[in-house]
């Protein structure tokens, strides 16, 4: 019925130690929305940037329109009609609609000057066949971001775009905004564009695509055809098999003391957060980009405010306004990424571990280098950190090392509370290991671990217990003895057996 | 300054009246209030004399500063330019008077010399990713010393034509009686085509879309870096035309001035609300903030300040238009 206008295949790429995508394939049709759908890291983002020509490939061919693309640039991409709708959306805040739209190539008159009026007039047209009630003129940063995204939309189909790639396109927004969104690509369906749609939300690719491929650990899994799926089939593909076995050794931690509470914690992003951490145990915290894990970390560390809801540690209240609060409550944070938030590189491994804790190494405001050199060194032996000297700079250590710099500063601040966000992020497999075991010690030793990761054999592989978020809300918090990945999975993406119509829905 | 805000504000469009608006009518605003204030303070500030002093104290500074509006707006900076000025003058200078090449020619030469420098700047920042910061410095220190060595650290002195291009004026040939200079005429006629450049063509465009979003504009298919190196050449233009105004003015290109007048065009752009952080800016606010700064020069020195103190005070109101600035974006967030 339709034609395959996008047929990509044996498509390889490897970034440095990373084999991102292995013998891919994708196609698509005319008028037809297909659905990639992957964990994070399966390498759908990846490989739509080799079709927009941001990453090149390294093999493999891709054949659009019958005719082979070879050295793909983002231009050349554009040229041939292929557009991507990027999740950090690609405007200019402080121009017009009308501008965002036409920039790079203005109408002109008289020679030199910029025809507003014509821009805006066409920008309108545009804007109408897409039904949006926009005015050309306003201010782009002035608009919520779902219109930001229509205003994109508009820009790529003005183009002449036959593809249009959506990455995560209802990441922010509301139920009536993605009504809209569907109502446009509907439209854009009948025009013969075809779309790729990247998102983890079940329902929606349910609703909206008429292909899903999955892809996993930058592997093709399979390709089929939406109407002749489930929920469950698909997790299980996105999933894969052998599933990890979890090697996590029998401990209650229920019986121990809790160590840090929140109670019904809500913001803008968080929806009546509820949990307890109890001492010497592992929380894992599993859930899809976006679900709230940093946020939720951040609030917990005073990074940013809560609206509502109340945190307790050892049963007693606190208010933790700033960081500097969450850290005197013994709460330690240790930030996905480290290089911004949780080391000076260019200091050297002594200065970064006793960073936090200056106060401590000094005296009526002298520095008791002899001292803090003492307690860097000690630590340094006690989490095997593999650096010449105490003065190394830190910018020279490994991934796995830096790591342990960081997990060292808040050990000598006496953090009984310790937040990892994806502790293991950029860390080869070997020093992965070494954290794990790190990880698994100071919880032995009555530290209380907050793990947020993404890698669902990680998680498992670490926590006592596991919070699952989706949309901001802790959708289930698991015992480890429950806990697989599709059960983690569903939770994920909210597929739960509260709401058996949907999982059925598909079949 | 309240009443303003709300005419100009409307029912519908509150939120198209963005702060760089808001940040110009207080510009705007204070610039009154100034006058008014030296007015009362002082019986010898409002006078026809003192104003055509304040108007000509205003176009140099002026002319650097709708230079560096452009740069600013990308979200640079550009430190070079009351040097490369200097250097254009003493260029004009050496090869009228020692080349021995026709007035005209040399003006032309300074004009050149000045988009030269500018383009250097420009390929630096733009392909070389220099930090705007540290090339300019450099560009400013490498002009600085040329222009010593060039003239061989003496003032350079035109023939006497010369003066007539910023010091005549061409207006009283067609008003009797009104003997502007034409160095102010330069001025106005320069912010004028600046406004144009700025608002209505391609370049200007391209200056906003930079400053708002380089990646992003790349990645629509500009090549940013021709136009970052074409924006940079344009304040080289600027710098080149305020050589040829203070050179004429002076009759003489001095090789040891221009360092500073950076400072001051850079105030006259941030007071005039474009904003240091790129994206949005305008020509009337640069103007208006070139007059702010012309008005308290000329009015703190007219009631006896000294001159440390005039420092000191411009000092503090570059300070606070910055902090005015940098407060209302947090507030936009």
């Amino acid at each position: 019925m339709q034609t395959t206008m996008l047929n990509m295949e044996h498509i390889d790429k490897h970034f440095p130690g990373v084999h991102a995508l292995k013998d891919c394939r994708f196609d698509l049709r005319a008028g037809e929305v297909h659905a990639l759908l992957g964990e994070n890291g399966a390498g759908k983002s990846t490989l739509m940037k080799v079709l927009t020509g941001i990453h090149k490939k390294d093999a493999g061919q891709i054949i659009f329109a019958d005719e082979e693309l070879t050295n793909l640039t983002p231009q050349k991409a554009q040229r041939a009609g292929i557009a991507m709708i990027h999740q950090e959306l690609n405007l200019m805040p402080h121009l017009s609609a009308a501008q965002n739209l036409f920039i790079g190539r203005e109408p002109i008159r008289a020679g030199f000057l910029i025809d507003d009026a014509k821009m805006n007039r066409e920008a309108l047209r545009l804007f109408s066949t897409l039904r949006l009630g926009l005015d050309p003129r306003i201010r782009v940063g002035d608009v919520t971001v779902a219109k930001q995204q229509m205003i994109e939309i508009a820009k790529a189909l003005s183009y002449r775009s036959r593809i249009l790639i959506m990455d995560e396109p209802t990441a922010a927004l509301s139920g009536k905004e993605i009504e809209d969104l569907f109502r446009v690509i509907t439209e854009l369906k009948t025009k013969g564009v075809g779309i790729v749609y990247i998102s983890h939300r079940m329902e929606e690719l349910m609703e909206i695509t008429d292909r899903i491929t999955v892809m996993r650990d930058g592997t093709y899994i399979e390709t089929v055809d939406t109407k002749d799926t489930s929920t469950n089939a698909l997790i299980q593909m996105m999933v894969g098999r052998p599933l990890f076995e979890a090697a996590k050794s029998e401990k209650n931690s229920s019986d121990n003391e809790v160590v840090l509470s929140v109670k019904n914690l809500s913001t803008p992003l968080l929806k009546d957060i509820n949990f307890s951490l109890y001492k010497g145990e592992i929380l894992g915290f599993a859930g899809l980009m976006g679900a709230g894990r940093t946020e939720l970390a951040r609030v917990i560390f005073g990074a940013d405010p809560k609206d509502s809801g109340e945190i307790l540690i050892q049963g007693k209240p606190v208010q933790i306004r700033s960081p500097q609060n969450a850290v005197q409550n013994g709460i330690g944070y240790l930030s996905e990424d480290r290089k911004q938030y949780g080391l000076a590189l260019n200091l050297s491994v002594a200065d970064n571990t006793v960073l936090a804790t200056l106060k401590k190494f000094s005296r009526a405001g002298f520095w008791q280098g002899r001292h803090a050199a003492r307690v860097a060194s000690n630590h340094i032996d006690l989490l095997r950190i593999k650096t010449p000297s105490l003065f190394q700079k830190v910018r020279h250590l490994s991934g796995g090392n830096q790591q342990k710099v960081v997990i060292a500063k808040w050990l000598i601040r006496d953090c009984d509370i310790l937040i990892f966000d994806e502790p293991t992020r950029g860390i080869d497999i070997g020093a992965k290991n070494e954290i794990y075991k790190l990880l698994a010690d100071l919880a032995a030793r009555g530290k209380s671990i907050i793990m947020i990761s993404s890698e669902l054999p990680e998680v498992l592989r670490m926590s006592d217990r596991i919070a699952v978020m989706c949309e901001g809300r802790i959708t289930k918090i698991l015992d480890i003895k429950e806990a697989n990945q599709e059960t983690i999975m569903k939770y994920a993406v909210n597929q739960t057996k509260n709401q058996p119509s949907q999982i059925t829905a598909g079949n | 300054m309240k009443k303003k805000e709300t005419q100009n504000t409307g029912i519908t469009n509150l939120k198209r009246f963005s702060g760089q608006a808001i940040q110009k009518a207080l510009a705007f605003v204070t610039l009154i209030v100034m006058i008014i204030f030296f007015s009362v303070a002082s019986p010898n500030f409002f006078v026809p004399d003192n104003i055509i002093s304040i108007l000509l104290a205003t176009c140099v500074n002026g002319l650097l500063a709708l230079g560096v509006t452009f740069v600013i707006i990308t979200g640079g900076i550009d430190l070079s330019i009351g040097t490369v000025m200097t250097f254009s003058a003493v260029i004009a200078g050496v090869s009228v008077t020692v080349w021995g090449l026709p007035l005209w020619l040399g003006v032309l030469i300074a004009l050149a010399t000045g988009s030269i420098i500018g383009c250097l700047t420009g390929l630096m920042v733009a392909y070389l990713r220099i930090p705007a910061f540290i090339a300019t410095l450099g560009v400013m220190m490498v002009t600085k010393g040329l222009s010593l060595v060039v003239s061989g650290a003496s003032p350079v002195y035109f023939p006497t034509g010369y003066k007539e291009i910023a010091v005549g004026s061409l207006i009283s040939k067609l008003i009797p009686g009104f003997r502007l200079q034409n160095g102010v005429l330069i001025f106005f006629v320069m912010a004028l085509i600046a406004g144009v450049i700025l608002n209505r063509t391609v370049l200007g465009r391209y200056t906003f879309a930079i400053g708002s979003n380089a990646e992003a504009t790349r990645l629509s298919g500009v090549n940013v870096n021709r136009w970052l190196t074409a924006i940079h050449t344009l304040s080289g233009l600027f710098c080149g035309i305020a050589g040829v105004v203070i050179s004429s003015r002076l009759g003489s290109a001095q090789p040891a001035l221009g360092q500073g007048y950076e400072l001051e065009a850079i105030a006259a752009v941030v007071i005039g609300g474009t904003s240091l952080s790129g994206g949005q800016g305008t020509i009337s606010g640069t103007v208006i903030g070139a007059f702010i700064m012309s008005v308290l020069t000329n009015g703190l020195r007219i009631m006896g300040v000294k001159q440390e103190w005039q420092t000191v005070v411009i000092g503090l109101v570059v300070i606070l238009a910055v902090f005015i600035d940098i407060y209302r974006r947090k507030k936009q967030k």
